[in-house]
């Protein structure tokens, strides 16, 4: 399943609830205000961290861009839409709204 | 693939549709199709024609519509439209009004289903 | 159709009832898909594990109360209906507290019934 997460870990439990329910190996898509995870030195990234050792993240970079985030968590993949197409080419898809 | 689209939520108060409207844009690119758009919640709201946004900004509506244009199927949920005052007569060309049905068709011919939201 | 699959779709829900519009359309979603012949199972997570707590009574707030619609899914067949235990019991909830029998399941179990879903659809 490929988890896609829309808000920032600041705001909503969104991010934990899917890593809950998240298998190892389950690929996690942030994209709109969820790419706030992917932040460096925020009190979030020790739980980014811990997730990337078990699941693939990806970040769309245009949503990261957009907010002025530059200094991203390490081993973190920024992507275009056309990667995120090809997850859920591969993944059935579990929204986290 | 054939890829099915449910959209949740409003223009401009939120990314949704335009996520939504990337998201389409890169499955096309990628030679995948697009089974169709089905608007849900506040997202019937998309397909209003008298959206006049400012020059600068993108006009949502006129995207969906464009979209439409190209044969994709984009339709608005009928209960959701009624219960805020879309009708036939405020929506852009190239989208239909139907039933909740359609989305049940959307997710049995879909090879994937996506959504987009903001909850 | 007849001799196709039934295609399996369930609908997660997240949120509470009356504060946002997605669990009462989620809930005329389900009623309207659950008359098409299609597997439709539903899992409460999070805040929608108060969608279904009993005694709400919305009179003096002027909206539908529509909790007591969800006993009419048994009717339609709907009878896989799941509800996440951490959800419930970080609430302060139990299943007696809840207005149609479900089935109470860890997040792991939920997960594995998700992943063999056709579509998820989230309200």
């Amino acid at each position: 399943m490929l988890h896609t997460i829309n808000k920032s870990p600041f705001f909503s439990n969104n991010l934990e609830s899917s890593l809950r329910f998240a298998k190892d190996g389950d690929p996690i898509m942030l994209y709109e205000d969820g790419v706030y995870a992917v932040l460096a030195g925020t009190k979030v990234e020790p739980a980014m961290k811990d997730a990337l050792k078990k699941h693939p993240v990806y970040a769309i970079e245009a949503d990261v861009k957009a907010r002025g985030i530059t200094k991203v968590v390490e081993g973190v993949y920024l992507c275009d839409y056309s990667c995120f197409v090809g997850l859920v080419e591969q993944h059935l898809v579990s929204p986290w709204f | 693939m054939k890829f099915g689209i449910l959209i949740q939520d409003g223009p401009y108060n939120h990314e949704a549709s335009d996520s939504a409207y990337n998201f389409i844009t890169a499955a096309l690119e990628r030679g995948h199709t697009i089974q169709g758009v089905f608007f849900y919640n506040d997202g019937v709201y998309n397909v209003n024609k008298l959206m006049d946004p400012p020059q600068d900004d993108r006009n949502i509506s006129k995207r969906w519509s464009e979209l439409g244009a190209k044969g994709i199927d984009i339709v608005v949920c009928i209960a959701a439209a009624k219960r805020r005052g879309i009708n036939n007569d405020v929506i852009v060309p190239n989208v239909r009004i139907s039933g909740l049905g359609q989305l049940l068709e959307l997710a049995v011919e879909s090879d994937r289903l996506i959504t987009f939201g903001t909850g | 159709m007849a001799e196709k699959e039934k295609t399996k779709i369930m609908f997660v829900m997240r949120k509470a009832a009356h504060g946002s519009i997605y669990a009462y359309e989620g809930l005329e979603a389900i009623l309207i898909m659950g008359a098409f012949e299609q597997e439709i199972s539903v899992a409460f997570i999070d805040d929608g594990v108060f969608v279904l707590k009993k005694e709400q009574d919305t009179k003096s707030l002027g909206v539908k109360e529509f909790s007591k619609t969800f006993r009419t899914l048994e009717d339609y067949d709907i009878t896989n209906i799941y509800v996440d235990r951490e959800s419930l019991e970080q609430r302060g909830l139990s299943a007696d507290d809840l207005i149609i029998p479900v089935k109470v399941m860890e997040a792991g179990e939920i997960a594995k019934i998700m992943e063999g879903q056709h579509v998820l659809l989230p309200f």
